[in-house]
């Protein structure tokens, strides 16, 4: 198999949260740059255009979300008339007694504990996982494996029909408590432990006659911080982009995330009679709901590039 | 495996067997403690729902007489329902087209990334990435305003040197249109799993085939792509399962598109639907249980397929 080298080296892409980030533009400069030397204008120029496709959608919304209503009807959508930005982002605060601000809530809260939340468990069970002999323990993880498989939208109308028996439905449990399991993050943490703790280190706490929970909270955790932020990150954009399953759980608007009330204001919008004003508050407001995560993505790019290349160097 | 290692050296050979049982044991009862929170959420959670939907899915809703129980009934008629198979089919066409185009533009980007030929490589590969972190909702909100016939900008160039109007949400064009919102989602995704892949492989690999004179063709082709197949199989049953699992997108665009959108037009929001609107949660528990053994058995089909051209070559 051509991946076996890459698999065994544990420096490649599976330690990466301490190297790759160091790794990425050392790596670039002072390896590659000699061999690949010649920088190509044409390909650089097709990229380009291959680029502003990708961006072309956001900049339309920035520029329509400066845009008066009627504006947006009379004029060339990628070009800017009369600013109207700041009372458009004013309607969107106030609209419905200011909605949007318990949507945004929300999603933060739902976001951060199910992503705290399954990436603390996710980092204890990966590192059990990897680090840990117990009697049936592969049998777990390849059922954990198994689950990577199950479509998670099968699941949420069976929660629900559970949810509701025990009164869990239109509550904030409902979104937090099935965003909590994550198997890839398991898998994720997994493949992480393996490379980031040395069994040495392990081995001397031990003999010193640490306890394992003493040796986890002192010693393997501080190891797996990068790791812990990757998985973090990928269970808090889950939870932060989910639609279906508030859209099932929740009936109050006061619950809802960014995602089901701006998906309700276009409906209204949409349905027309009276209320077209909507049409600029649901592009404004959608600019503003993609804030965070945009500017949370630019900042934690590491964390983000050395969680996918765990999961798909070693697979 | 590592326990064996942890005993210090010892000159009595019993007592080092006592103490060795000693520490495993610990240490499994320690395993343990940390794999049970996971394990009662996932419990809960997941296998629980899981089997509930299976259970239901045997059950049928009569309107007199109350719930009884009906065998693979439901089955049987989500196998001759039209709405049902039309969907799956649906979503069979979406995959041939959508994922190879997506998996491939990605591959391309992750490769000219890597070549190191680029200019402004940062830019390119930020642009790329960045509607990963717009939720499929807004994307699906974003570009039904842009298809749409009023104020979407296509529609105003069209119509500005005198073309017909291009008419994205028509029945015609709607899979198109939903293919090309996914594409735009989910190739920087993608594109950055096989850039990981291609990052982290031992440059040696190909810097004699350079020296030997081979062109950044010949060395992406029979020796970058052979080596990220791992990551290459990835990404295709990650969007296997993604495609199958279609929702978000469809469920906006109806909101514009209501004809041509039907309550049935991905097997999960028929779902949804069969659920939510029409209340035979038995059915649609049959449903979505024959939805996820379909994506199985694509995934695993894929993986074969993926083994078997290893071992030919």
């Amino acid at each position: 198999m051509t991946s076996q080298p890459l698999a065994a080296r544990p420096g490649a892409g599976i330690l990466p949260g301490a190297s790759s980030i160091t790794d990425e533009p050392s790596r670039r400069k002072g390896k590659r740059r000699p061999v690949g030397g010649r920088r190509s204008t044409v390909l650089t120029i097709a990229l380009i255009a291959c680029a502003a496709y990708f961006l072309l959608p956001l900049v339309w919304l920035v520029i329509a979300s400066t845009k008066s209503n009627s504006d947006l009807f009379s004029t060339f959508g990628l070009w800017f008339a009369d600013f109207h930005l700041l009372e458009n982002v004013q309607d969107v605060f106030t609209f419905q007694s200011g909605i949007y601000a318990s949507w945004l809530r929300n999603t933060i809260l739902y976001a951060v504990v199910s992503g705290v939340g399954a990436a603390a468990l996710a980092t204890a069970a990966g590192y059990a996982f990897a680090k840990l002999y117990f009697p049936g323990g592969n049998a777990l993880f390849a059922i954990v494996l198994g689950a990577i498989m199950v479509p998670l939208t099968a699941l949420a109308v069976p929660t629900y029909l559970l949810f509701s028996k025990v009164g869990l439905t239109d509550t904030p449990w409902a979104i937090i408590l099935p965003s909590l399991v994550s198997p890839f993050g398991v898998y994720l943490m997994r493949v992480y432990a393996a490379g980031a703790i040395p069994d040495s280190l392990l081995e001397a706490a031990r003999v010193d006659g640490a306890s394992e929970a003493r040796i986890f909270f002192s010693v393997v955790l501080r190891l797996l911080a990068p790791g812990f932020v990757t998985v973090l990150l990928f269970a808090l954009v889950a939870t932060w982009n989910n639609y279906f399953l508030p859209l099932i759980m929740l009936n109050s608007p006061e619950y809802f995330p960014l995602t089901v009330g701006l998906a309700q204001w276009q409906a209204t919008s949409a349905a027309g009679s009276g209320s077209q004003a909507l049409f600029s508050m649901v592009i404004t407001g959608s600019l503003v709901s993609i804030i965070p995560l945009v500017v949370a993505f630019l900042f934690l790019q590491r964390y983000w590039q050395s969680g996918l290349a765990t999961g798909g160097v070693k697979h | 495996m590592a326990t064996a290692a942890t005993v210090p050296p010892s000159a009595d050979p019993a007592a080092r067997s006592r103490r060795g049982t000693g520490l495993k044991r610990r240490q499994a009862i320690a395993a343990y403690c940390f794999v049970a929170p996971f394990f009662l959420v996932f419990l809960s959670m997941l296998v629980m729902p899981l089997f509930y939907s299976g259970f239901l899915s045997f059950f049928r809703e009569q309107l007199v007489g109350g719930t009884v129980f009906t065998g693979v009934g439901n089955y049987v008629r989500a196998l001759q329902d039209e709405v049902f198979l039309g969907g799956v089919l649906r979503m069979v066409r979406f995959l041939v087209i959508q994922v190879p185009i997506m998996l491939g533009l990605a591959l391309v980007f992750a490769l000219a990334l890597d070549s190191g030929r680029l200019r402004l490589h940062r830019f390119i590969r930020l642009s790329i990435f960045v509607p990963y972190a717009v939720p499929g909702v807004i994307a699906a909100l974003m570009w039904g305003y842009l298809y749409g016939p009023d104020f979407g900008p296509f529609g105003q160039g069209a119509r500005a040197i005198g073309l017909p109007t291009p008419q994205f949400l028509s029945s015609e064009w709607m899979l198109g249109s939903i293919m090309n919102i996914v594409t735009w989602s989910f190739v920087g995704y993608n594109m950055i799993i096989l850039y990981a892949a291609l990052r982290s492989m031992p440059t040696e690999l190909y810097e004699a085939a350079r020296v030997d004179g081979a062109g950044e063709f010949r060395v992406a082709w029979s020796i970058k792509i052979p080596a990220i197949k791992p990551a290459l199989l990835l990404t295709t049953i990650f969007s296997v399962i993604g495609t199958f699992q279609l929702f978000n997108e469809p469920n906006l665009l109806r909101i514009l598109a209501p004809n041509v959108i039907g309550v049935g037009y991905t097997p999960n929001l028929y779902a949804y639907n069969l659920a939510f609107i029409n209340q035979e949660i038995n059915y649609a528990a049959a449903i979505a249980f024959l939805l996820g053994f379909v994506i199985m058995i694509v995934s695993y089909v894929v993986q074969l397929g993926a083994l078997r051209r290893e071992r030919r070559s």
